[in-house]
Order: C-alpha cells, then structure tokens, then sequence
C-alpha cells in the first residue's frame, strides 16, 4: 500500500500543481475584476451600479458548480469555444469576482464620512481623496476578508476536477482508479489542502497585524 | 441684517442663505458677514443649524438660496443666480481658502501626525515633501506636539489628535478657519489645551468661525457672538450684549438660563 | 451565436428539476439539523471545557474548513464503505459529509455567538439563583441565538447551495438534474437558465423568510 502511494507520489506533485495554478490565475484575475467592479459599484454611475449589483447578487446566489457547468457547456453552445482548462478558469474567477466585489464595497462603507469630509475640508479633489484617503484605509480593511477568501479559492478550483482537468482533486482519483487504495489516498489528498489552507489562513493572520493601524 | 463691527469689507459674506432638508427648514435667510481677523462664536440649542451653516461656508453642505463669498467670491457655484455648481477642480480650490476642524477629529488614521499635515500642502498646495515637511514641523510645534510628528494619530490622545487636526488646518494658510464644536468630544480635562492654541491663532489674527458650547470661552475670545435659533440669526453683538442676562431676546435668555443651570 | 432559446425540452423534463430542488431542499435541511445539535454541543463543550477538548473540537473545525467539501464528499461516499463494513445509499452518504460539514462551520458561529453573550447577563443569572444548566438554557443559549441570526441566516443558504454538489455522486438533486436534461437533451443554455433561476428564487426566498424570523426575534426582546 505505502509503496503504491510513494509510486504515485510524482503524478500528485502535478496535480497538486496544476491546483496551485488554477487558484492562482483566479485569485488573481478576480482581484483585478473585483477592485475594478467593486469601485464601480460604490462611485460609478447609476447603470454601472446597477448592472453589477445584478451581476453579484445573481453569481453568489447560485452553487459554483452550477456556474462553472453553465459556462462550460454552455459557452460552445453560443459559438465561444474555450478550453476546459480557462473555462473553468472563468468560471471560478466570476464566483471570485462578485465576493471580491462584496469586500470592496464593504471595505468602502466602513470608512467613516468624516473622512472625505476631513479630505475635501482641506482642499483634495475627488480622484485624491480616493488616491490618498479612502484607499488606503479600505485596503487595510478589504484585506482580512479577502486573504479569508483565498482559502476558497484553492477549494474551489477541486470542482475543475470534474471538468476533466487533472488537478490534486483529480490526480487523486485516478490514483485510486488503478489502486483501489481510497481511504489513504483521500486523507493523503485531504491533508495537502489542508496545509496549503492552514498555512495561507496563518499567513493572512500575519499579514492583518502588519497592516493595522497601531504599530507595536 | 448682521454687519460686522467695523469698516472695513467683509471676508466672509453670508447673504440669505437657505436650506431644507426635506419638509424642515434647518437653515432660514441666514446673513452674516465677517471681517477679517475677526472672530465668531456661533451659539444656540443644538438643532439651530449652527454647525449646517458651518458646513455650508466650504459647501460640505450645499444650500437652495442665497450666497456665500468668500474674499468676494462665490464658494459653491458659478454662479449664485443658476445655482450651476462649481467643478470638481473649483470646488476643491475654494475648499482650500478656509480650513475646517471637526468635533471627531477626521485625522487620517493611516497617516503620522506629519503626514495629516503635509498631505494638503503637498497634494493642493504643490509643495515638495521636504518643504511641507518643515511646515508641519513648525505647525506641531506651534501646538506643542513636535516630539509628536511621526505618531499615528491611534498613538495621541484626543487633545492631541485635535491640535493636529488644528495645524492641519491652518498649515493651509486658509483665510478663514471653521471650528465645529472642537471640544464637545474631549474628556474635559483635555478641553484646555486645544482651547488654548485656538486662543493663541485668534491673537495671531486668523478669521475665525466657532460653533461651540465652551461659554466662557466664547465670551473671552470672540470678537461677536452669533445666537441661532430655529435656523436664523436670533442675536448678534459683542459678547458682553449677547451674554448680558438682561436680554430682551426671548429665547436668547431661555437658552443661556438653561445654559448657566447645567454649566456653572 | 445564432442560438435560439427553446425552452420545451426543459418543461418536458421539468419533473427532474421540480424533484431535483425538493432533494436539495431536503437534503439541506436534515443536513444543517443535524449539523446544528453538532455545533451547539461542541460549541458548549469548547467553552466550557480544557485545553484538550479544545484542541480537538478545534482541530475538527479547522480540518473541515480547510478542506473541499467535493474531496469530503468523496471520502464519505467512496473512503469510509473500504475500511469500516457498512454500506448505505448515497443520498446517506451525502448527508452524513454535509452534516459533518456544516457542524465545524456552525461550532465556529455558534462559539463566537456564545463568547460575545455580555458577562453581565451571566453574573444577573448567578445573581437570582440560577444554576449553571439553567443558566445556559435561560440566559446564555437564547442570547446567542439572537446574536448569531444573521450570521446563522448567511450559514444556511451557503449549505443549501452546498447541496449541489451531491451531484457528483449521482444525487439526484437540482444539479443533477440539470445535468441529465443537459445530456439528455442539449438545451444547454436553456436548463441552466431556468436551474438558475430555481436555485436564486429558492435562495433568496430562504433568506428573506429568515430576515423575518431575525427581525421576530429582535422584536421580542
């Protein structure tokens, strides 16, 4: 059993990979988006705000694995032929997206009006008082939930498996596919997202210290 | 109508201002003139759009009628008649003539004490980060916070934030400073200190505008007093005319016999 | 492009679907059930208990957290029948994981809730006598409830949407339907329109049916 694991140790090494790089390019690309939506729905115009209130409340209302299925099969069916690979890539970065955009607004929200008021008092247009008053202050509280949410990222990108892209989730299947060994092999499997989600939910602890307001 | 007390033009003209939120009127064909080197109190029950008709002379509130100039010039719009409001840019530009303190400090918590200062000087005012640095050097000192310059504003206590929050207004160079009810947050035993570097721009002559509770403070320092009630001017004068306890105003001796039951 | 939407085959079929949010439905429901009497004793327990019983109701949570719901799924249904003799159906399987999974998720919501009950209400319960057990079912379990809802609220429509993905172990719930009438039929934008459609009116008809049990609550006070 224990030699049968080690033989396959190398072809979960390249799931694994291939789980890190899922989760990496949707982390990513949701933040870009994210940022991007989240400040167009608190400043941008009423249409602008409008579409991507719609476009959050409708992706967070639904299962991820209802979205990546819709975008899968579904985008070939209108004629976008992507591989499985960057559908489902797309797929969970637009789930990503529309939690990024959440954090943002709430990130926003939450500094106080006097705040602007202070900014525009002593003379700042509007692109600096958000280049240099609100930014600033919100990132330090769009951080804590979005590394939170990192840890989500790296499972959800497990349901590509299913999509027939051979992540950890994948790799581990098929292991037990040609050994039978499943109980190991899933806690084998369970433990590595697990470090991985450990360590990066340590990691953002870490990091919410560095960015407070009070330094030691 | 209010005039100022002496001749010369005012650098503040507040001419029949207006303004409803919704159904309530919170401020009634207010007018008010300051001169320069001036300084005025602002007094009356809370709800008597005092700190509104603050927030109006830099146009964090806009109002529906009237004007406010400042140096003669229109604050908040083009043009008072249309009531075409100012650019984002304008806007700005105005803001940058009168400085403002707030009751919650609004210092920028992610900035050191030095960095509340400079932010202005360098964004607005264009200075290089070494010369804004030496104004606010000079600015903390002028309140006595220089050992303070590189302290988070979480590191102060609150008359300490509210000196920064004053030399971040004044390192502007603003030609009029609007105090809003800057002590009425503090524990009293910290009211002193910010009350005293206040005393000492007014001696310096810096045009001022105070909305406050502080009595006493008002009557030692103001040039005038201004007693609002329901949205307009109820009284102006001297301090020594409006705090007179003989007054005939009506509600002008109701107020400051409540006052003097609660504060003295 | 040139696709045009043609909604018949759905309706034809619309019993999977029909069925298929049923099964979610049910299946979310014995779920967070059980998950709730596991989150509310562990949640307790931890509070009350040493440092071992701690680390291990800790240690739980964050394994669960820490970990795909679909691999747990698997574990459950494919792992656990090839060590221990048992064999049982999967929507069981589906269930025992999802109850398991929402129980780390709700101790956490629980414990949190239990924590920022004030010490004052404790110390006015000890103050009129109450024993510790009356204590906590009289003034520390109710107050946490009140403190908790909205979090709670948020808790279980996560899980109902959680459900789908007993689809892959051939649950036939919403998602699986989907898929066999996408298989079945190729009216693939078309099923997943309308499953859409069924998982947010169910979504969001949860959550406001659950913002009025929060604002009942907040009421009685």
């Amino acid at each position: 059993m224990l030699s049968q694991i080690l033989y396959a140790l190398p072809f979960l090494a390249e799931g694994f990979a291939v789980t890190l790089w899922v989760s990496l390019l949707v982390v990513v690309l949701s933040l870009i988006a994210g940022v991007l939506l989240g400040v167009g729905l608190v400043y941008g115009p009423a249409p602008l705000r409008w579409a991507v209130r719609i476009f959050s409340d409708t992706i967070r209302g639904i299962p991820i694995l209802v979205l990546m299925f819709f975008v899968y099969y579904g985008l070939p069916a209108v004629g976008l032929h992507l591989q499985s690979f960057w559908a489902a890539v797309l797929a969970l970065t637009l789930f990503k997206t529309a939690q990024v955009v959440e954090y943002v607004r709430g990130a926003v929200a939450s500094i106080p009006k006097g705040q602007s008021e202070a900014a525009m008092a002593i003379g700042l247009t509007f692109r600096q008082r958000l280049t240099s008053v609100i930014f600033p202050q919100a990132f330090r509280r769009f951080l804590p939930p979005w590394i939170n949410g990192v840890t989500d990222a790296v499972k959800g990108s497990a349901l590509v498996s299913l999509l027939g892209i051979t992540d950890l989730m994948q790799a581990v299947n098929q292991v037990i596919g040609r050994t039978y060994e499943a109980m190991p092999l899933y806690i084998l499997g369970a433990l590595i997202y697990f470090a991985v989600n450990y360590a990066l939910s340590y990691a953002s602890r870490m990091l919410e210290r560095r960015f407070a307001f009070i330094r030691d | 109508m209010a005039t100022s007390s002496n001749n010369s033009p005012a650098l503040l003209e507040i001419a029949e201002v207006s303004k409803s939120f919704g159904p309530v009127a919170v401020l009634r064909s207010v007018s008010l003139q300051v001169a320069k080197g001036e300084v005025v109190t602002i007094i009356g029950p809370s709800g008597s759009g005092k700190t509104t008709l603050l927030r109006c002379v830099n146009f964090l509130e806009s109002y529906d009628s009237g004007s406010i100039r400042i140096d003669g010039k229109e604050v908040g719009y083009r043009d008072a008649a249309t009531r075409q409001r100012r650019s984002e840019r304008d806007l700005a530009a105005m803001r940058a003539e009168t400085g403002m303190v707030f009751q919650s400090f609004n210092l920028f918590p992610h900035l050191t004490a030095a960095g509340n200062i400079m932010l202005g000087l360098t964004k607005v005012r264009g200075k290089g980060s070494a010369e804004a640095r030496a104004i606010a050097e000079h600015w903390l000192a002028r309140v006595g916070l220089a050992h303070k310059a590189d302290s988070l504003p979480a590191e102060l206590s609150g008359g300490q934030q509210q000196r920064v929050g004053i030399a971040r207004a004044v390192a502007m160079e603003p030609k009029i400073l609007l105090l809003d009810e800057i002590t009425s947050a503090l524990d009293p035993e910290l009211v002193g200190e910010v009350l005293a570097v206040v005393k000492s721009l007014a001696e310096d002559g810096m045009t001022m505008v105070m909305v406050t509770h502080e009595m006493a403070f008002a009557r030692d320092a103001s040039s005038r007093i201004v007693f609002m009630a329901d949205g307009g001017v109820s009284a102006v004068g001297p301090p020594k005319e409006v705090l007179a306890a003989e007054t005939t105003n009506e509600r002008l001796r109701t107020f400051l016999a409540r006052f003097r039951a609660s504060h003295f | 492009m040139g696709y045009t939407l043609n909604f018949n085959l759905i309706w034809r079929h619309f019993d999977k679907l029909w069925g298929g949010l049923l099964l979610s439905l049910e299946l979310a429901v014995i779920s967070i059930a059980i998950g709730i009497v596991i989150g509310l004793v562990l949640a307790v327990w931890y509070v009350s208990a040493g440092r071992v019983v701690r680390t291990i109701i800790a240690a739980y949570v964050e394994f669960i957290r820490n970990v795909p719901l679909i691999l747990l799924v698997y574990l459950v249904f494919y792992g656990v029948p090839t060590v221990i003799d048992l064999a049982y159906s999967a929507p069981t399987s589906f269930v025992v994981t999802l109850s398991v999974y929402s129980g780390a998720y709700l101790v956490e919501v629980f414990r949190s809730g239990l924590e920022a009950v004030p010490r004052g209400q404790l110390d006015a319960g000890k103050a009129i006598g109450l024993t510790p057990w009356q204590r906590l079912v009289h003034v520390r379990l109710p107050t946490m409830l009140r403190i908790t809802l909205p979090a709670l609220s948020n808790t279980f429509i996560s899980l109902f949407k959680d459900t789908s993905i007993a689809s892959v172990i051939s649950v036939p719930e919403l998602t699986y339907g989907a898929q066999w009438i996408n298989f079945n039929t190729f009216r693939i934008v078309e099923v997943y329109l309308v499953t859409t459609a069924m998982y947010l009116v169910t979504g969001y008809a949860l959550l406001f049916a659950l913002r009025l049990v929060e604002r009942r609550f907040r009421a009685a006070r």
